[in-house]
């Protein structure tokens, strides 16, 4: 301890011996860290994004669906699981929200246009904390129940079909037989997205009047779970695989989405790679700082030696004046991405690239998202590769001979 | 009791094509409390032989102990350990830590040595007042004269009262009052403490402090007398 305190002191005054040097390499490092951590954080909140639409899309963390529906998702798939069933196993289960549904390939049909779209048949009460679509922003009304005889459409469709509320439309699919199952809709809600695809693609009707209509009994086709954290679902997987038993099939998103998951993935591997690439960029002039802090006080170094400090002590010494260096920057890089990020945390907007936004499926907003494991993984990317990079010239160092040290020229 | 020992050591450098004899086959034991000058022309062999007693340099051959202990043998590590406890240097230049205030450069080998900081306080303060250097134990080396910092460097090579105390040419860069005021105190604390000082110098003014006189050449002992110091 002692030790680590003369040490300390020597690489906090030789660090600041030539503090113009010293500034412009902090300098280097604070905006290396401002860097590493802003850019994080962008790319933090788009992809947040992307898998929130994504999954509010889906919608759910885990999902329930028959067997074969993932690749031929018609009504003859349905779950064979009644809702009560359902209710009796999750009721209690801790999950932030569940809901069953219908799901089923459709056609809608206005007096001008047709389209192919998602319908959905929800219970719109069970859905309304995970929904893609913001009820109370409706034009008009959303759904009130599981038996309202209504549909809410995207706005993107209501344009395309030249319709709006209080004008008709017809829906049409199969049923169990495959035989045509339709039937007429007073648009009673139009709603907006954050993406054009969804206002394009979903339509919904009441549960009810969905399996009214696909002459379907009281079947669903989808039954989705939601629990705290779309990063780890496994929790909600086990519980949902444990309650359901082996005759459906259990899917975390990730599977029923694979583009988002390994998106997911591919994502943390780049915010590791591009910490790991700015740090190289950095360790150039670290190293460089510490060659030529250590060269110009080759003759200390020696008398050092020969007052009769170890070579480990040198080589210490060399090290922790690099990890203060590091510390520095780090502590003032990351104080400042916070000061930068928190201000655009309500949303940076994009709009005027949101087309191109959409075709990576982000919205034109795009919210930064700061997490505290970016932020370590940050500072100890640099704390432990800066480590090794001040090993050589620490090493050099140590390894001096006094007498030739002490007597060195220039 | 014997303080320093050198049993038939040899080094030679080479310089480019040349190899040069800088101590040839020399011999020499230096009792406790003696006060010793080793004098020669330049390239004598003086600072080698000093270098090879500190343990900074280790001979090609022959054998050196200090203390009682053979330290051509040691690993870098023991040779330091060695220093830090036994031997005190003042170099000819550069012998100070430049970040560090005079005071702190005192308290520098009692702080590796583990030694408490009220201690240490004490044990400076009171050595640089006793080098007259009161009132200027805050001012970094760059803040003083060449003068006050080979006093400084005295200072911290005798604060922990080594038993030896290897001096190269001390008064090099010092004017000869200066010099004579720094010789004077080495006499003092030689007399005082019983400390071993071995000083390697070419001024006459230093020579007629020393209690034993040993000239060199081309890395021999040409004469080795007792004297009258001054």
């Amino acid at each position: 301890m002692r030790i680590l305190i003369v040490l300390v002191r020597l690489a906090w005054r030789y660090l600041w011996r030539n503090h113009r040097r010293t500034i412009i390499m902090l300098g280097a490092i604070v905006l290396g860290t401002w860097a590493m951590i802003f850019m994080t954080a962008l790319t933090r909140g788009m992809v947040d994004q992307m898998i929130a639409d994504g999954i509010s899309a889906i919608p759910g963390h885990v999902q329930v669906h028959g067997q074969g529906y993932l690749d031929d998702p018609s009504v003859t798939r349905s779950i064979p699981l009644s809702d009560e069933e359902f209710a009796a196993r999750f009721a209690d289960a801790g999950f932030s929200a569940w809901a069953t549904r219908v799901r089923v390939p459709a056609v809608i049909t206005s007096e001008r246009e047709s389209r192919g779209v998602t319908l959905l048949g929800i219970d719109p009460a069970a859905e309304r904390d995970f929904s893609f679509v913001d009820y109370g922003a409706v034009d008009g009304r959303f759904l009130e129940s599981p038996e309202d005889s209504g549909i809410v459409i995207g706005a993107k469709l209501a344009d395309t079909l030249e319709t709006r509320v209080g004008k008709r439309v017809v829906l049409m699919s199969q049923d169990p037989d495959n035989d045509i199952a339709d039937r007429g809709f007073r648009v009673v809600g139009v709603f907006e997205a954050n993406m054009q695809a969804f206002e394009e693609g979903f339509v919904f009707v009441g549960k009810a009047t969905a399996q009214k209509m696909l002459r379907m009994g009281t079947a669903t086709t989808e039954a989705v779970f939601v629990g705290d954290d779309y990063r780890n679902v496994e929790p909600v997987y086990d519980k949902v695989a444990a309650g359901v038993g082996d005759a459906v099939t259990v899917s975390r998103w990730t599977e029923v989405d694979t583009y988002l998951g390994t998106m997911l993935k591919t994502m943390d591997g780049f915010v590791l790679v591009w910490m790991i690439v700015i740090f190289l960029a950095l360790s150039f002039g670290l190293v460089n700082t510490l060659v030529m802090a250590v060269f110009e006080r080759v003759r200390e170094i020696g008398l050092m030696l020969a007052l009769g400090m170890k070579p480990a002590m040198i080589l210490g010494q060399i090290i922790i004046e690099s990890m203060m260096l590091l510390a520095l920057g780090l502590l003032i890089g990351t104080a400042l991405a916070w000061a930068s990020i928190v201000p655009l945390e309500g949303g940076i907007d994009l709009s005027a690239v949101g087309e191109g936004m959409e075709m990576w499926g982000a919205s034109s907003v795009l919210y930064p998202k700061l997490y505290l494991e970016d932020v370590v993984l940050a500072n100890v990317v640099v704390l432990v590769l800066g480590f090794f990079a001040s090993l050589s010239p620490a090493w050099r160092a140590s390894r001096y001979e006094p007498v030739e040290a002490i007597t060195k020229v220039g | 009791m014997t303080a320093v020992r050198c049993i038939d050591i040899c080094k030679t450098y080479t310089q480019g094509d040349v190899d040069i004899k800088a101590l040839d086959h020399l011999s020499i034991e230096i009792e406790k409390g003696e006060f010793v000058c080793l004098m020669s022309p330049s390239g004598g062999g003086k600072t080698t032989l000093l270098n090879a007693i500190g343990g900074l340099d280790i001979p090609d051959s022959g054998e050196v102990w200090v203390g009682g202990q053979r330290i051509d043998q040691m690993s870098k590590g023991e040779l330091a350990e060695l220093r830090l406890a036994n031997i005190g240097f003042v170099f000819q230049a550069y012998n100070l830590i430049p970040v560090l205030t005079a005071r702190e450069n005192v308290e520098f080998v009692m702080q590796v040595q583990g030694v408490r900081p009220a201690e240490r306080h004490v044990k400076s303060m009171v050595l640089l007042e006793e080098v007259g250097l009161e009132g200027l134990e805050d001012r970094l080396p760059a803040e003083m004269s060449g003068g006050q910092q080979q006093r400084v460097a005295v200072a911290r090579a005798i604060v922990s009262r080594p038993e030896l105390v290897l001096a190269d040419e001390p008064t090099a860069n010092l004017d000869s009052h200066t010099a004579a005021d720094l010789m004077e105190l080495f006499v003092q604390l030689n007399e005082h403490h019983q400390t071993t000082f071995v000083i390697a110098t070419h001024d006459q003014g230093v020579m007629r402090y020393a209690k034993r006189l040993v000239r060199m050449r081309d890395g021999r002992i040409v004469d080795d007398v007792q004297q009258n110091a001054a």
